[in-house]
C-alpha cells in the first residue's frame, strides 16, 4: 500500500466518522485532537488503524506526535508498515 | 404561576381582546384554572391562572381600586408577607391577600425600584395607565421567562413564544445568529432567541415602553468580588450562615395556599431542600423522582436511602428510551428551542407525575451547583490550569484521568493527547472562557451540519467574541472561579436548565418548581465566598456539604457526584421509533427547512442506524437536528 493509499482511506475514515461526510472540513495540517476527535474518537482511529492496515499501536504510540494531524496519522501508518515488511 | 401576554399599541386605538384571547389560548398549560383579560385603551393585559396563593381573590389581569394600575402576573413574590405589612404601614391599603397586589403598591410606593424590593421568581407586565407606560420585568435569576417583540404598530409579550407566534403580524423564521449561539453555548443570550425578530428579556432586567420607546435596564447582578474581598472568617461560621440563610429560602418558599412537594434526585442539593422542609413544617412531605431504565443513569438507590431518612412519601415514574422517543415532539413544543441532549424529557414525566398526584408546586435543589461549586466544568477548569502552569508535569494530567474514572477512554490516553483534548496550553489559560472553551468547541463542531446557505446567512458571525465584548468591567478582576460561576450562571443556568429543562418541563403540566438554592439572599452571600470554600482543593460544594452534616445521609453527602443524563441519539433508533423521527430527518424535510446540509445528517442518521455512533458529539448532533426540524415544523410553518 502506497503513502497515497494510506492517506486516501486515512482520510475517509476521518471524513465519515468525524466530520459527517464534510471533506471540506479537513486540512492537512490542522489539529485533529481535540478539535475533530475528542478520547473516544481517538481510540476508534486507532481501533481503524489496527485493523485496516493489520498493525499494532501501543499505548506507548498514543501520542500527538502520531495522531494529531492527517500527516502524522499517514507518516506513522507509513512507518509502521514499512517495518513489518522489512521484518 | 400562570401564563401572561399583552399587548401595547402605538398608532392610538384600542388594544383587541380576539387578539389577547388567541395568545393566552396558548399558554393554557401554564394556568388552567382560570384566565381574564383586562383592557385599558391602548394596553391589553391578558392571564392564565394557576391558582396557588388567595385561592378566592388573586384573579388577575388586576387593578388598583382607581384604575391606575393593572398588572398581569407570573410567579410568586415569597416575601409578600413582609413587604405588605410594610406598605401598610406606608399608608396603602389592600382588598386581597395575594402578592399581586403587593406588586401593584410596591409599584405605586417605589416606581421602577419595586423589583429591588421582591424575593421572588416573576415575570410581569404592568401598565400605568397615569404614565401611559408599560412596565415589565424578569426575576434576577431568570426562574420566570419573558419574551417580547414588536410588530406592525404594537409591542407584544408573553410567557412563551407560541402566544406571540398566535399574532398573524409576527413573522416565524430562525434567526441564524441565535442558532448559532446555541449550537456554541447550548442557548441564545439574551435578549436573542432562536427565532428572528423576538426577543427575551434577560434575567435580572426590565422594559419600559413609553411613547413609542422601549428601554432596557439590568437592576441586578451576581456581586462577585476579588478574592481579596472575599468573606474572611470561620469556615463553620460560614457554614451556620448558609445553613440559616438556606433554612429562611426554604420556609418562605413554602408560602402556599396548596401543597407543596419536592422532586428527590438523589444528591446532595434536594435532600437537603427536603430536610429543611421536614425541619420547618413538621409534617410528611411528598417526594418524587425519576428513574431509569438504564442503569447508567439511575439513581433510585440513592432516592430510596434518601427517601427513607428523611421519612417521605415517595413516588417516582420510570424512564425508558422508548418514552424519550414518543414525548420528545411535545417536548419541543414547550421548550421552543432546539436542545443538544434529551435530559428535559425525564422532567416533563416528572412533572406529569406530579401532576397527576394532584399537586401544584414542587420545591427542588436546583441551582446549588452554580452557586456553591458543584460542576465537573469547575473541577475540570481547575485541574487545567493547575496543569497549565507546570506543562511538563507528569503527574498533573492524571488528576483529569483520576476525575473521570467511568470513561474508560480517557484512561488510555498519553499525556500529550490529553492537552489537546482538555486544551490545557498557556494561551487558552489566559482566555476568559478558560473554564468553558471545551465545551463550547465541542459544541460548536455541530454547527459543521449547517447547511451553506444558512451558514452564509450567519457569515462571518463570532458568537463567543460577541460575549467577549459584553463581558462585565470587573469580571478580569474575579478570581478564576468566580468567572467560571458568571458564565454557568449568566449563560446555562437560566437558557437552558431553568427553561428547557425547568419552567417549560413544569409548566407543560401545570407545576410550578420553587428553588430556594436561588434565593437571592444565598447567591449574594456564596458570591463572596472565598473559592477556597466552595471547591476545597477538589472536593465540590465544600461548604454545602458542611451545613449538611447531620441533615443529610452520610452517605449522600460522600457519594461520588454523578451528573443528571438520560439516554440520547439511540432511543430514536430503536426497533419500533415513531414514524415522525423518519420523516423529520428525511433528506426532503432537512431540505426544505433548508438549515443542515442533507448529506451531513444522512451521514449521521447512517451511523446510528448502523450501531456506530457512540460520541457525545454524534449524540449532540443528532438530538440537535431532530429537535431543530421538530420545532421548524410546529413553529415555522404557518
Amino acid at each position: 500500500m502506497n503513502q497515497a493509499d494510506i492517506d486516501r482511506d486515512i482520510r475517509k475514515f476521518l471524513v465519515d466518522n468525524f466530520l459527517f461526510g464534510r471533506a471540506d472540513k479537513l486540512r492537512d495540517d490542522q489539529s485533529l485532537l481535540g478539535t475533530v476527535i475528542d478520547s473516544t474518537g481517538a481510540l476508534e482511529l486507532v481501533t481503524f488503524l489496527q485493523e485496516h492496515f493489520a498493525i499494532e499501536v501501543g499505548d506507548e504510540d498514543m501520542v500527538p506526535e502520531n495522531l494529531d494531524s492527517v500527516k502524522s496519522v499517514v507518516a506513522y501508518v507509513a512507518k509502521k508498515l514499512a517495518a513489518k515488511t522489512s521484518a | 404561576m400562570c401564563g401572561i401576554a399583552g399587548i401595547l399599541k402605538f398608532g392610538g386605538g384600542k388594544a383587541e381582546r380576539d387578539q389577547l384571547c388567541r395568545m393566552i389560548a396558548t399558554l393554557r398549560h401554564r394556568g388552567p384554572d382560570a384566565n381574564g383579560i383586562h383592557i385599558c385603551g391602548a394596553a391589553g393585559l391578558a392571564h392564565a391562572r394557576l391558582s396557588i396563593i388567595d385561592l378566592e381573590c388573586g384573579a388577575q389581569p388586576m387593578s388598583t381600586m382607581d384604575g391606575r394600575l393593572s398588572i398581569t402576573f407570573n410567579g410568586e413574590i415569597f416575601n409578600y408577607i413582609e413587604l405588605r405589612e410594610e406598605l401598610v404601614r406606608k399608608g396603602h391599603q389592600f382588598a386581597t391577600r395575594s402578592d399581586t397586589e403587593v406588586i401593584l403598591n410596591a409599584y405605586r410606593e417605589y416606581g421602577e425600584d419595586c423589583v429591588n424590593h421582591f424575593n421572588g421568581q416573576w415575570s410581569f407586565g404592568l401598565w400605568d395607565n397615569s404614565e401611559q407606560l408599560l412596565f415589565l420585568s424578569r426575576d434576577r435569576a431568570g426562574v420566570r421567562p419573558l419574551f417580547y417583540t414588536q410588530a406592525a404598530d404594537r409591542f407584544l409579550f408573553a410567557s412563551e413564544i407560541k402566544a406571540l407566534l398566535a399574532c398573524p403580524e409576527v413573522t416565524r423564521e430562525f434567526d441564524p445568529r441565535g442558532m448559532d449561539q446555541l449550537f456554541t453555548f447550548w442557548a441564545p443570550i439574551p435578549p436573542r432567541t432562536v427565532f428572528k425578530n423576538i426577543s427575551q428579556l434577560p434575567p435580572g432586567h426590565s422594559l419600559t415602553v413609553k411613547d413609542g420607546r422601549v428601554t432596557v435596564k439590568q437592576f441586578w447582578a451576581v456581586p462577585f468580588v476579588r478574592e481579596s474581598d472575599a468573606r474572611n472568617g470561620d469556615e463553620r461560621e460560614a457554614a451556620t450562615e448558609l445553613l440559616r440563610l438556606l433554612e429562611d429560602a426554604t420556609r418562605v418558599r413554602l408560602r402556599s395556599d396548596v401543597p407543596v412537594g419536592a422532586y428527590l434526585s438523589g444528591g446532595l442539593d434536594s435532600s437537603l431542600t427536603t430536610a429543611l422542609v421536614r425541619k420547618i413544617a413538621g409534617s410528611r412531605l411528598r417526594s418524587f423522582s425519576i428513574t431509569f431504565a438504564d442503569a447508567e443513569f439511575d439513581e433510585s438507590s440513592y432516592q430510596q436511602e434518601a427517601s427513607a431518612f428523611l421519612g417521605t412519601q415517595h413516588s417516582n415514574i420510570s424512564c425508558t428510551r422508548a418514552d424519550i422517543a414518543r414525548v420528545f415532539p411535545e417536548v419541543i413544543r414547550h421548550t421552543e428551542q432546539p436542545v443538544l441532549r434529551t435530559a428535559p424529557v425525564p422532567m416533563f414525566l416528572l412533572s406529569q407525575l406530579v401532576h397527576d398526584s394532584g399537586f401544584k408546586v414542587v420545591l427542588t435543589g436546583e441551582g446549588a451547583d452554580e452557586v456553591l461549586g458543584g460542576y465537573d466544568i469547575f473541577k475540570e477548569a481547575k485541574i487545567r490550569r493547575f496543569w497549565a502552569r507546570n506543562l511538563d508535569s507528569k503527574w498533573r494530567p492524571l488528576l483529569l484521568k483520576r476525575m473521570y474514572p467511568y470513561l474508560q477512554d480517557l484512561q488510555r490516553q498519553s499525556a500529550g493527547n490529553l492537552k489537546h483534548f482538555f486544551r490545557v496550553d498557556a494561551e487558552d489559560a489566559a482566555s476568559p472562557f478558560f473554564s468553558h472553551l471545551p465545551r463550547w468547541e465541542l459544541t460548536g463542531r455541530l454547527k459543521m451540519l449547517f447547511s451553506s446557505d444558512f451558514r452564509a446567512a450567519i457569515g462571518e458571525y463570532d458568537a463567543i467574541g460577541e460575549l467577549s465584548e459584553n463581558l462585565p468591567a470587573e469580571f478580569s478582576s474575579w478570581p478564576h472561579f468566580s468567572q467560571g460561576q458568571y458564565l454557568e450562571a449568566t449563560y446555562f443556568l437560566p437558557g437552558y436548565l431553568l427553561s428547557s429543562q425547568g419552567d417549560r418541563m413544569a409548566m407543560a403540566h401545570s407545576v410550578e418548581g420553587r428553588y430556594p438554592f436561588l434565593d437571592y439572599r444565598v447567591v449574594e452571600f456564596a458570591a463572596k465566598l472565598p473559592a477556597s470554600l466552595k471547591m476545597k482543593v477538589l472536593d465540590e460544594k465544600y461548604l454545602l456539604k458542611r451545613a449538611s452534616e447531620g441533615l443529610v445521609p452520610d452517605s449522600i453527602v460522600r457519594r461520588v457526584k454523578q451528573p443528571y443524563r438520560a439516554p440520547d441519539g439511540r432511543c430514536f433508533f430503536e426497533a419500533g421509533a415513531p414514524e415522525y423521527v423518519k420523516e423529520a430527518l428525511s433528506p426532503s424535510e432537512i431540505e426544505k427547512n433548508g438549515i443542515f446540509d442533507s448529506s451531513a445528517v444522512s451521514a449521521l442518521v447512517n451511523k446510528y442506524k448502523a450501531g456506530k455512533a457512540s460520541s457525545v458529539k454524534d449524540d449532540m448532533a443528532l438530538v440537535g437536528v431532530l429537535s431543530t426540524q421538530l420545532l421548524a415544523a410546529q413553529f415555522t410553518e404557518q
